[in-house]
């Protein structure tokens, strides 16, 4: 008993410790989504004026695919760019859009300069559907499975990291089941 | 003297102003009753962007179109409840200002009051093994003990 009273103060040490430990390795700006594993939310967009594809929830079933919240305005997105286009030219993996709040015509020179790997691309004008996906900041990446569930999200700019690490044993794991 | 009456009134000026909030003009409800609500939702709903501002306080974009959407909510019928829920379907719990209570925040909740019981239950014990069995700090002296301390006192002459 005695004993216990002695090594009580190391134990809660211990546990504050591992807390912090943990806890400062999070990044407080990433918020988990509720809708990991659900179904994607009801929804058609339409396409960019002059194109005739938009992006429906009904074009995210039957292939494992990306969906990318994108915007002309928005310069991460520019930065992730790159890993998108490689992501769907090279890693075979069908990547859709969905254009944040943005003015049509800007978005087509954006994809003009910086070129566009999306197999289709809904146009949110006013960002309800966005809202609908529970996006808070563009850009966001979503990995779709073949029945059109929502089994990834990543928050801001993808990276080699987050590619590698992440995306790519998922999209094989999923192709698999 | 001049530029102390217009620093007062300036002051005054801003002191009477409406309290700061992010709600804009056309944003308002023309159903006084449902707007208050609406301003109550708002209150409990944090801004996804900035983090530590409720959407009725931030100006930042997501958080007007949240504002609005729970003033549409609202005109659909919708209660205070379901209008809440509809954004937690989007966002999870993480937007309550509030964290609900369940069995995931019982730690949050009960926490506290777990620790605050603890320390009670130490300080007891520890008080009661302080007071001793009989209910006095030391045993009394013994005769012997009495004697010896007599004669130390008593060589001092004090």
């Amino acid at each position: 008993m005695r004993r216990l009273f002695y090594i009580l103060p190391l134990l809660l040490f211990v546990i504050v410790g591992a807390a912090f430990y943990y806890g400062f390795q999070r990044d407080p700006r990433e918020i988990p989504s509720v809708l990991i594993d659900k179904p994607v939310p009801e929804f058609a967009l339409p396409p960019l004026p002059g194109r005739d594809k938009g992006l429906a929830s009904a074009d995210l079933k039957g292939d494992v695919q990306l969906v990318n919240v994108f915007a002309s305005w928005c310069i991460p997105c520019k930065a992730e760019h790159p890993i998108i286009t490689r992501l769907a030219r090279e890693g075979g993996i069908p990547v859709r859009a969905i254009n944040h709040k943005d003015k049509p015509a800007d978005a087509l020179a954006w994809l003009k300069t910086n070129g566009d790997p999306y197999a289709s691309i809904g146009a949110d004008a006013d960002g309800r559907v966005s809202i609908d996906w529970g996006v808070y900041g563009v850009p966001e990446t979503f990995l779709i499975d073949r029945q059109g569930r929502i089994r990834y999200k990543h928050v801001g700019p993808l990276t080699p990291d987050v590619v590698q690490d992440r995306i790519l044993p998922l999209v094989k794991e999923l192709r698999k089941g | 003297m001049k530029a102390l009456i217009l620093a007062l009134a300036t002051a005054a000026l801003i002191a009477a102003g409406p309290a700061a909030h992010a709600v804009q003009p056309e944003e308002v409800l023309p159903d006084p009753k449902m707007e208050e609500r609406a301003r109550e939702i708002s209150k409990e709903l944090r801004c996804l962007v900035c983090q530590n501002q409720s959407i009725d306080d931030s100006n930042a974009p997501l958080a007007r179109d949240l504002r609005v959407i729970v003033r549409e909510r609202l005109k659909a019928g919708d209660s205070n409840d379901q209008v809440m829920g509809y954004v937690t379907d989007r966002y999870g719990d993480y937007v309550l200002l509030k964290p609900p209570f369940k069995a995931t925040t019982l730690l949050l909740w009960v926490g506290p009051f777990v620790l605050f019981a603890g320390g009670a239950v130490a300080v007891a014990l520890y008080l009661r093994r302080r007071q001793g069995p009989g209910g006095t700090d030391t045993a009394p002296l013994t005769d012997d003990e009495r004697r010896r301390l007599e004669a130390l006192l008593g060589k001092d002459g004090v």
